[in-house]
């Protein structure tokens, strides 16, 4: 660069009342290639640019350094100033003497003075070697993959197809729906989860943009942002389902039962089934663990029964290949499991139930019809005993986290016991009562007040069954009483974890999680529905525990950052990204190893490393680590900083003369 | 005689000392002018060369700024900084430099008063110590 142009900005007395600007002028003006050196009041404001326009324009500068505040404040600023006199935005620098020398030094103005001169100067050093950058473009598939059917997957997708986008929608179960299809009716408003649900669904159903996968999974993601290639696997239904109409006969004929997962073990499935709820068009699968003929070949029942001829024992998984442009994370949780607590007598006594077996209960489609009955005897309960925290906020035995959501569905079920069994009476153990949103605090108290629920603040030590009764021994903190309750029957608020299998997929998408499994966004307040690679957006309960407001804001929040990045005609991605000169790279695949975005890959071919510009972040990694020098980040190269240094070494030893 | 001045390069990682020690700035705490700044986009791209060079060039102190462990923007940026200066406070140890001249602190883009307290702490320190004898040693 021969003919750089220097604009200092006095910023009001912000920089001049400390810094001597006009000295800092006139030796910048005398410093090599530099033909234009000039003081301004307010950089920034438009007779300021102006000052940059008219200099570019009329001593044809090729660099431009702008003195002033933070490059974070303002270097886009002069950057557009000076593209828009057709230069390179990269061709101009900020040399920060307002933040970083003005302000922190105004006590000594003579120093600071000439910290801001070599502040100057060493930037001036750094421009000199800085290349002309092109924004970089790359391709972008406009069709965005949902991974997980739940609420979270649907809003998403629904989102997304409404602005004119396709949707690939897999969810592993046999049909979508997720827990909300588990859920009886929804705090605060008592809204039937199914009236949430069934609309949502229907829009799915009916929108041609969306196609759902159900009973598939992801089974591998390569390839960055706009230009994901996913592989899907579909799993064998055994049931062909372009034949099959949904009639339900090999349901009703089916010999082998066992216990049914959706209805949380409160009853049976037969071997032959259909996902979530029996929509009438769910159509089934069969389990491959218990179905006779699948096992050991002794029965063809179903077979024989199914009017369409669509039972396919012999039917395989099916691979498919997709590209897509951005993935939406929207897996779920599960309740942490039975087999894992040990306590409360859970999966030993068959009246100590978890939370989401009450909502089967109190569901008007569930086992019950919408009665709560004992699982033991069938009865009507009359002391039921709701124990909150199981398994949260317990960081020595299990998960240190809040669930969230146990708190208002403890007092929900509480409320609803009440109102369907008038007579009974409700005790919740609990260890705060966190209501936390809109309209939730109101309907903890009314839901106290209306309903006499008694809340016991306290641990419970033991519960144990004793004759029809399950026993329970507990404390109440607030009395410092023992409370020994005789209960027909035990709800617990387990904690809320990762759908099981998430770390995996996480590792498929090279996603983060947690050690918890909760998969972790780029920056918890900036970022919040984004994860650290670029093009998967994270929503719903793998996140984290959340009810569903929550759920579904973020899911559109993950729709809306999608839109945004396909309403682009291709990928834009800032230049500062790494590179490697091919002629030193010993192909030894250290930045491979280092780069935490697999945006470094070795050329097999070559032998040596190369750099996939859409998934650098420029963070510089790999170039610290290079044993041979051979990668730099463009314009920041080794060489720039080594110049910013050896200024500041001359304005030591200029220092030193003086002393 | 005048007082010695000590000169302090620092490498500030964009998202959290840079930025913290703009904020500094912002809330105009003060510290000697003492510190030379160079930005980087993260504590964990400072080769150790460029800390070398500083200390050949004649600086008499080296500040390495990172966001605190687990706070790193490209995740792991800081540590892979903590294990190099470790390594390299190690060399110099063994070769007899005091290695008290390369701080690596773990600055956030709050800690503006962290960031000028730390700036005053290290020229004191490297005041006690007197200027850098490695450039004499290098070019003699």
């Amino acid at each position: 660069m021969k003919k750089i142009g220097v604009f200092i900005c006095h910023c009001g007395i912000n920089i001049a009342g400390t810094v001597d600007v006009k000295a800092v002028s006139r030796e910048t003006g005398e410093m090599e290639d530099v033909v234009h050196s000039e003081d301004y009041i307010y950089m920034c404001s438009d007779p300021g640019q102006l000052l940059i326009h008219n200099a570019i324009r009329e001593k044809g500068l090729d660099g431009v350094v702008v003195a002033c505040c933070s490059p974070t404040m303002h270097e886009a600023t002069f950057r557009k100033a000076v593209e828009s006199e057709g230069l390179n935005p990269y061709v101009c620098e900020i040399a920060n003497i307002r933040e970083q020398c003005s302000w922190v030094h105004q006590g000594d103005k003579e120093r600071a003075t000439s910290k801001a001169g070599e502040i100057i100067r060493s930037v001036l050093e750094k421009l000199r070697q800085n290349e002309a950058l092109e924004t970089l473009t790359m391709p972008l598939t406009k069709r965005a993959l949902v991974i997980g059917g739940g609420i979270a997957g649907i809003t998403a997708s629904i989102d997304l197809a409404d602005s004119g986008y396709e949707v690939i929608l897999v969810e592993r179960q046999p049909s979508i729906g997720g827990r909300l299809d588990q859920l009886s009716l929804t705090f605060p408003h008592l809204d039937d989860a199914r009236c949430i649900l069934g609309p949502k669904k229907a829009e799915i159903a009916n929108n041609p943009k969306i196609r759902v996968m159900p009973y598939c999974e992801v089974e591998e993601v390569k390839g960055f942002i706009g230009n994901f290639d996913v592989r899907i696997r579909r799993k064998p239904t055994y049931v062909d389902w372009d034949k099959c109409t949904a009639c339900g006969v090999c349901l009703e004929k089916c010999p082998v039962e066992s216990l049914s997962d959706f209805e949380r073990g409160l009853t049976t499935r037969k071997a032959i089934y259909t996902g979530a709820l029996s929509e009438n068009s769910g159509k089934p699968v069969i389990d491959p663990i218990h179905c006779r003929h699948l096992v050991d070949g002794t029965c063809t029942i179903c077979q024989e029964v199914c009017p369409e001829g669509a039972i396919r024992y012999d039917q395989g998984e099916e691979l498919l290949e997709e590209r897509v442009g951005a993935i939406v994370v929207a897996t779920g949780y599960d309740l942490f499991p039975m087999e894992k607590i040990g306590e409360y007598g859970y999966g030993r006594i068959p009246d100590v139930i978890d939370g989401l077996a009450f909502e089967r209960m109190l569901s008007p489609s569930g086992p019950t019809g919408g009665e709560i009955r004992r699982p033991s005897d069938g009865r009507i309960p009359r002391e039921v005993v709701f124990i909150q925290c199981v398994a949260s906020r317990d960081p020595e035995r299990y998960m240190p986290y809040c669930s969230r959501v146990c708190c208002m569905y403890t007092a929900k079920q509480a409320k609803l016991l009440k109102q369907k069994i008038p007579n009974s009476q409700p005790y919740i153990f609990f260890m705060d009562v966190r209501t936390d949103s809109k309209g939730y605090e109101e309907f903890l108290q009314g839901a106290i007040e209306e309903e006499e629920l008694i809340y016991l603040r306290g641990r419970v030590a033991r519960v144990f069954q004793e004759g029809d009764k399950v026993r329970v021994w507990g404390e109440d903190t607030l009395t410092n009483r023992k409370v020994e309750l005789d209960a027909d029957m035990v709800v617990l608020a387990t904690a809320v974890v990762p759908s099981e299998g998430i770390k995996d997929i996480a590792a498929r998408l090279r996603a983060t999680a947690d050690k918890h499994g909760f998969l972790t966004e780029a920056h918890i307040k900036l970022y919040p529905v984004e994860s650290p690679t670029k093009g998967i957006f994270l929503a719903g309960c793998g996140q984290g525990p959340k009810d569903i407001t929550d759920t579904v804001a973020q899911a559109s929040a993950t729709a809306s950052k999608i839109q945004s990045l396909f309403s682009q005609d291709a990928l834009l991605q800032d230049p500062l990204v790494a590179f490697v000169d091919p002629e030193i790279c010993s192909g030894c695949g250290i930045c491979v190893q280092v780069c935490p975005y697999e945006a470094r890959e070795m050329d097999e071919y070559r032998g040596i490393s190369k750099v996939h510009e859409a998934l650098c972040q420029g963070c510089g990694a790999c170039i610290a680590a290079c044993p041979n020098n051979a990668c730099e980040l463009r314009n920041s190269k080794a060489v720039q900083v080594f110049g910013m240094m050896e200024t500041f070494a001359e304005g030591a030893e200029g220092s030193l003369a003086d002393g | 005689m005048e007082e010695f001045e000590p000169r302090i390069i620092a490498f500030l990682c964009h998202w959290c000392t840079y930025t913290g020690a703009d904020l500094a700035g912002t809330t105009r705490q003060q510290y000697p002018p003492n510190i030379r700044i160079i930005h980087m986009m993260c504590s964990g791209a400072v080769d150790t060369i460029y800390i070398l060079k500083a200390l050949i060039d004649g600086a008499d102190g080296v500040l390495i700024g990172g966001c605190h462990p687990g706070d790193c923007h490209y995740q792991t940026g800081n540590y892979k900084a903590r294990r190099r200066v470790g390594i390299l406070k190690e060399i110099f140890h063994q070769v007899g430099f005091t290695e008290d001249r390369i701080w690596l602190r773990w600055i956030s883009a709050s800690e503006g008063k962290l960031f000028a307290d730390t700036v005053t702490q290290m020229v004191e320190e490297l005041k006690k110590m007197g200027p850098n004898p490695m450039k004499k040693l290098w070019l003699a």
